[in-house]
């Protein structure tokens, strides 16, 4: 009789073989009527090749320490809630496979530039705050926002979009905010993700509002407090680049784009 | 004043200071070095009205430029609005102060009270 196995090509497939890791978790709890001083719980945690930081930290929170304060919601890089420091670095941890950190520690803190709820969970409202304040839609002919009227909705060429489309991916993680120098220092600071959104709806040939959008961030803690250290676009999961945003934008200011 | 006007203008004496620095510099050129800094020669530079001129220009490019560098390192170092007004007035009355002394001191080497 024939033996049954795998086939040819799965058979083939490399398997990989889990391993552990050390997984540091900060926490802390602000409201803790203690102090609710900052420390570190420590995990061993099995992975394989396609364990998610996320996994690893619900892992923990299923089976070891049902505590663990993290915020998630899509598991797929959609949501923007799932935001922390990785190994030192602000990254998505569901976006973050552990292999590819290629450390046998992982450590996860909550974003800096941002305050602490608990845990991994950090308050977004500067950030929603920032982000209304800078109009997020098209302006009608009339000033308002809301849903597009006849003209608003008109259709707009290839070129038109190209201008655009990519700060539109924005998920509001907060990712560049909390890799921003000048967040860490100023408080009233506008902020990359706002200031990419206020070029994304500036240079959309449908807006009505860009002079008034333009003077909303042409303030002492508006667009001229950008240094171009570029570290906001260097870990935004989504590719939009919000640097370039704000050069484009200075470029709007200073008369050099119209 | 709009950030964005203050900013053109920051930019603006920035590079205004270069270029004119530069000529400052290639000035040194035309002599030694070291006698470039005797006395009689420095003095000689402040009598030379196009070249005093030159150093005034120098002096209120520098001074904006510097003070309003000094603005905004001072306002991303703390928020509030009473600290605010404080920085922005304080550096106005700064600048003024400089380019008032450095003015004067231009003004009276080139008219020869200095001796
Ligand atoms: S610009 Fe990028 S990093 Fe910043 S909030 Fe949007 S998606 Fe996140
Ligand atoms: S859970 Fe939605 S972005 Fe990570």
């Amino acid at each position: 009789m024939a033996r049954r196995g795998l086939a040819a090509e799965a058979a083939g497939t490399a398997v990989s073989p889990s391993r552990t890791v050390t997984l540091r978790i900060s926490r802390e709890n602000p409201a803790d009527a203690r102090g609710g001083e900052r420390g570190f719980s420590v995990h061993k945690v099995p992975v394989e090749k396609w364990t998610t930081v996320l996994d690893a930290i619900l892992d923990v929170k299923k089976h070891i320490d049902h505590s663990v304060a993290v915020r998630y919601s899509c598991r797929q890089a959609t949501c923007g809630s799932c935001g922390m420091l990785i190994n030192g670095r602000p990254r998505l941890a569901c976006f973050t496979k552990i292999d590819e950190l290629g450390a046998d520690t992982v450590t996860v803190e909550p974003m800096k530039n941002f305050p602490v709820v608990r845990d991994l969970v950090v308050g977004f409202e500067r950030l929603f705050e920032a982000h209304r304040g800078v109009k997020p839609y098209v302006v009608g002919a009339g000033g308002s926002g809301g849903p597009p009227g006849a003209a608003e909705a008109a259709p707009q060429t290839p070129e038109e979009l190209e201008r655009f489309v990519q700060f539109s991916a924005c998920i509001k993680c907060g990712l560049c905010n909390s890799a921003c120098p000048t967040m860490a220092t100023d408080s009233s600071f506008v902020g990359p993700q706002a200031l990419a959104q206020a070029y994304r709806y500036v240079a959309d040939s449908r807006d009505k509002g860009r002079e008034e959008r333009l003077k909303i961030i042409d303030e002492s803690h508006g667009i001229w407090r950008c240094h171009f250290a570029g570290s906001c676009s260097q870990v935004c999961p989504k590719g939009v680049d919000p640097a370039m945003g704000i050069q484009l934008l200075r470029g709007y200011l200073l008369g050099f784009r119209k | 004043m709009r950030e964005s006007t203050i900013m053109r203008i920051h930019y603006g004496t920035a590079l205004g200071a270069v270029a004119l620095v530069a000529v400052h510099v290639l000035f040194r050129f035309t002599q030694d070095f070291s006698d470039s800094l005797q006395y009689e020669s420095v003095i000689a530079n402040y009598q030379f009205l196009p070249y005093a001129g030159l150093l005034e220009i120098i002096l209120v490019l520098l001074s904006i430029h510097g003070f309003n560098g000094l603005r905004v390192v001072l306002l991303e170092l703390r928020q509030g609005r009473a600290y605010e007004k404080a920085v922005s007035y304080g550096c106005l009355a700064a600048m003024f102060a400089v380019i008032a002394y450095g003015s004067r001191t231009i003004i009276m080497a080139s008219a020869g009270t200095v001796s």
